[in-house]
């Protein structure tokens, strides 16, 4: 018996052997066939350059798909809840896309790279989905992810390496805008947009400059506290901000088998992102019945009293002494730049408006011992995370 | 200037003119539009030779549902009721069926076909009830739809425990295997095996080709009646019954969208430029058409369409119209047998072996056929002394490899007149005119995508609670304003009215709710 070798490699990102060159701890993991890194410090030392100065995430795996032809327009606007007209060319926006029961399939983010023409992103694959959504329409879409780099730079210093970088009128750019430059020759698209909740770009270009584009954003940041990411301090400042994960916060409701696992925009809090003057989107009949009669799950972020990280607690109310479970926690972090203790979480309506006070079961170990706290919790309104520096506009020089 | 209406129904098939009659008879000012400048869309009469009618798509009636001739006081006048159905033998052995009684059989099979009737209509007629009602809804139901549920199990349940046993054994089974275990006569087989399958994309060995035959009973337990003038006069007759109730009925007029406003059907413009309002628009156009052409699936959401898209239709039957000078000679038969409904399908195996080719998109060589001669029971159809051959001619795929040409269609009707031939030597050289009908022309001429002449292909995923799709199973579609009335909805194709009348009466009740 011969033993035949497999090609089983997982997918390099172009940006690969920079990263590995930094790469101290050797903790990677899938992420859509690529390998992606959980952390190449330390987690704790990466999140910080996120807050503090500028950390460097590979966001080439993120699933990223072309949308051109003459009914563009009306397919996006007919696949998210929101109003894409109101999205001009070169500009941003952060969508979500329903099935017809008005479930969240996924969220991600739409950009208008020109007339009638966007990429949309987001962290799972949907071809299948948006291949039945153009059925009627005269439109193409075409999988792009391999064919574009993309690293997010992220953190108060961003613009001052960007600047540095040479990236003139990059000043200019507002939030959830676009604008291109020419780098070494090629296109270099730069967005202002992240996943951290800071003032942050996001940088796309054909894959063959990666790691021109890598060499020069390190050299131009040498001074301004550039640190390559992983996932885990990316991880932690995206709850600081209050943004939803796939499979974490919620689950695409093409992937779940037993009803009432999904959930609606309203469900997540993200009301602001449907907009019933459309005639028609995919999921707007039912919304509107769960608008007139009421949703029952409501997303709520939290303020947790005490120091234990209150991931994959129970949330619970109290009444009369006695404690009722209502929901449960979906991502939690202890938030260094905050200093409190805070989380997303789930629960069952009418629980959970804003200044509710619930109660979140955490449970921790001591020395081989578990222990169990509860901990209150207060619902806020607010991103735990949001400085005026993310939105000003030309961006501050830290 | 836009003409108002209460109701716009899109189409003046026999189901859209059940649908338009009843709305008009509950005080609706109905407007009825029609493509072709006569009435009847698949049940009509027409010439396809000088002096030379007949009833061009759909061509016996069996399924008209009693109900719904009780609700409009429909008279019917017939050339020929209760026909007998000869299975044609090569040797003149024919073998010949009426009701529950078969002839030029065993006597354990006409024993066995006696009982194997017996059940069959018995539960037909479980079925023809729920064929007359909307069907429930599994989700998000009413109290109404739950009852309606109860109901269907309790009357299951009472069929007492060894009939509901066959009931609940056969309704997903095919034809073929109980045929053989019950029938000894090849030419029964056959016979039976073609009812199952005529105008379905089945072989009798297909799963749930019983449920089509059980369809087939439904209404009139199989009995299969001659319209004297053909189909004409039946949808004449409901068109009358629509405009007796003050329906308008616009022929010459075919509907090229149906406008949508603020997401609402709010009316229709014809394709030469005429726009109609109404806050109701009923389509009795294939469910297909409907949502991909009239409506535009940009104006419906992604799930539904893609539901819409998949309804598997392709038609796979093909409608044979010859013109002869004389009566063929038939060994066996009598000038009086003339008059029956002849089959040719010799037995089981043979009908299955038709039906091979059309999975892969070829023609059968040695077809099906069902044969009337309408002429020799209504003279209105030829001129004296000539007559006029009908028949339905099966496997003809709607995708054939290579796509339907002069050419291609020329050799299906050398097939079918070649098999014909075998029986009745004569007939070749009596044609004088002949006319073949491709799922792709029965597309073009009657407006049904695909050509399938139940809107939809009946098989149980496309059945009951989910026809034409899922979550618009009670002909309401996911667009206000908007219904379905033709075969594509509950319960299917074939001369019935029950779609019509069934989504009639949705939106008389739905609006008494609102």
């Amino acid at each position: 018996m011969t033993i035949q070798e497999v090609q089983q490699d997982r997918k390099k990102s172009p940006f690969y052997s920079r990263q590995a060159k930094l790469d101290r701890l050797n903790q990677w993991h899938e992420w859509k066939g690529y390998s992606s890194a959980d952390v190449f410090y330390s987690a704790e030392f990466e999140y910080f350059a996120i807050r503090n100065s500028t950390g460097v995430f590979d966001l080439t795996p993120m699933t990223k798909y072309r949308i051109t032809g003459p009914d563009s327009l009306d397919y996006i606007d007919r696949l998210v809840t929101r109003d894409m007209r109101k999205i001009k060319p070169g500009r941003v926006a952060y969508a979500v896309w329903c099935d017809d029961q008005g479930q969240v399939i996924d969220d991600g983010t739409i950009f208008h790279l020109k007339e009638g023409e966007y990429r949309l992103c987001s962290q799972e694959r949907h071809m299948e989905w948006l291949t039945a959504a153009a059925i009627g329409l005269d439109v193409n879409i075409k999988e792009e992810t391999a064919d574009i780099a993309a690293l997010a730079v992220q953190g108060p210093t961003s613009y001052s390496v960007l600047k540095n970088l040479g990236l003139d009128g990059v000043e200019n750019l507002k939030l959830f805008g676009l604008m291109n430059f020419n780098f070494e020759g090629t296109d270099l698209m730069v967005s202002r947009t992240g996943y951290t909740g800071d003032l942050g770009y996001e940088l796309w270009l054909d894959p063959s400059k990666a790691e021109a584009l890598w060499d020069a954003l390190f050299e131009a940041g040498s001074n301004y506290g550039i640190k390559a990411i992983g996932t885990a301090a990316l991880e932690q400042s995206r709850i600081e901000a209050g943004y939803l994960a796939a499979y974490e916060d919620f689950l695409p409701a093409l992937a779940t088998v037993r009803t009432g696992r999904s959930r609606s925009p309203f469900e997540l809090g993200l009301s602001w992102l449907v907009d019933f003057k459309k005639p028609n989107f995919n999921g707007r009949r039912a919304l509107a019945r769960e608008k007139r009669s009421g949703s029952t799950w409501q997303l709520v972020k939290l303020d947790v009293e005490g120091n234990k990280p209150a991931n994959h607690s129970y949330i619970h109310t109290k009444k009369h002494g006695r404690f009722r479970q209502v929901g449960f926690v979906t991502s939690a972090a202890w938030s260094p730049i905050c200093k409190h203790n805070i989380a997303i979480g789930t629960v069952r309506t009418p629980n959970g408006k804003v200044g509710d006070t619930l109660w979140v079961e955490i449970f921790y170990q001591r020395e081989m011992h578990w222990t169990r706290v509860m901990a209150k919790a207060e619902v806020v309104d607010k991103p735990f995370w949001n400085p005026e520096r993310r939105r000003v506009t030309p961006p501050g020089v830290y | 200037m836009t003409e108002s209406y209460d109701a716009i129904v899109i189409g003046a098939g026999h189901n859209g003119l059940v649908c338009s009659a009843l709305l008009a008879k509950a005080g609706k000012r109905v407007l009825v539009l029609e493509a072709k400048d006569q009435v009847g869309g698949a049940a009509i009469t027409r010439s396809f030779a000088t002096g030379y009618s007949v009833s061009a798509c759909a061509h016996l009636l069996y399924q008209l549902q009693p109900k719904v001739r009780k609700d409009l006081g429909l008279k019917i006048e017939y050339a020929a009721e209760n026909m007998e159905t000869i299975a044609l033998s090569p040797n003149g052995q024919h073998v010949r069926i009426t009701g529950n009684r078969v002839e030029g059989v065993s006597d354990t099979d006409t024993d066995s076909y006696t009982a194997f009737y017996k059940r069959m209509t018995r539960f037909a007629d479980l079925l023809q009830t729920y064929l007359n009602r909307p069907p429930a809804r599994l989700a998000n139901g009413t109290v109404k739809d739950l009852l309606t549920l109860a109901r269907l199990g309790l009357d299951v349940r009472l069929l007492g425990k060894t009939e509901m046993r066959e009931f609940l054994r056969l309704i997903g089974m095919n034809i073929y295997d109980e045929l053989v275990e019950r029938f000894e006569s090849p030419l029964l087989r056959g016979a039976i095996s073609l009812d199952a399958v005529l105008g379905t994309h089945l072989g009798p060995r297909s799963p749930n080709t019983i449920l089509t035959y059980l369809y087939r009973l439904c209404g009139n337990h199989g009995k299969v009646s001659l319209p004297a003038g053909g189909m004409s006069s039946v949808t004449e007759a409901l068109a009358h019954a629509a405009r007796d109730n003050g329906a308008t009925i616009r022929t010459g007029m075919p509907v090229k969208r149906i406008i949508i406003e603020n997401g609402r059907a709010a009316g229709v413009e014809t394709e030469n430029g005429a726009t109609f309002s109404s806050w109701l628009v009923v389509s009795n156009a294939d469910p297909k058409s409907t949502i991909m052409n009239l409506v535009s699936p940009r104006n419906v959401e992604t799930g539904f369409t893609r539901r819409v898209h998949n309804i598997r239709m392709h038609g796979n039957a093909a409608k044979l119209h010859l013109a002869l000078d004389g009566l063929p000679t038939i060994e066996g038969l009598d000038k009086k047998d003339f008059g029956a409904r002849m089959v040719i399908a010799p037995d089981e195996n043979y009908v299955e072996r038709a039906f091979n080719p059309a999975k892969y998109g070829e023609f059968s060589s040695n077809p099906v056929l069902e044969v009337t001669f309408p002429s020799f029971r209504d003279s209105s159809l030829a001129p004296s002394g000539k007559h006029v051959l009908s028949a339905i001619v099966q496997y003809a795929p709607y995708k054939l490899k290579g796509g339907w040409t002069d050419a291609t269609r020329d050799e299906f009707m050398t097939a079918a007149i070649e098999k014909l031939a075998e029986y009745a030597p004569d007939l070749p050289q009596r044609v004088t005119a002949s006319e073949l009908l491709t799922p792709v022309d029965i597309e073009k001429e009657f407006r049904i995508t695909g050509g399938h002449w139940h809107h939809g292909e009946l098989t149980l995923d496309q059945f009951l609670f989910v026809r034409p799709v899922g979550g618009a199973a009670q002909y309401a579609m996911p667009l206000d304003g908007l219904y379905l009335c033709g075969a594509g909805a509950h319960p299917g194709g074939g001369i019935s009215g029950a779609a019509g009348r069934n989504a009639a009466r949705v939106i008389l009740s739905r609006e008494k709710a609102a």
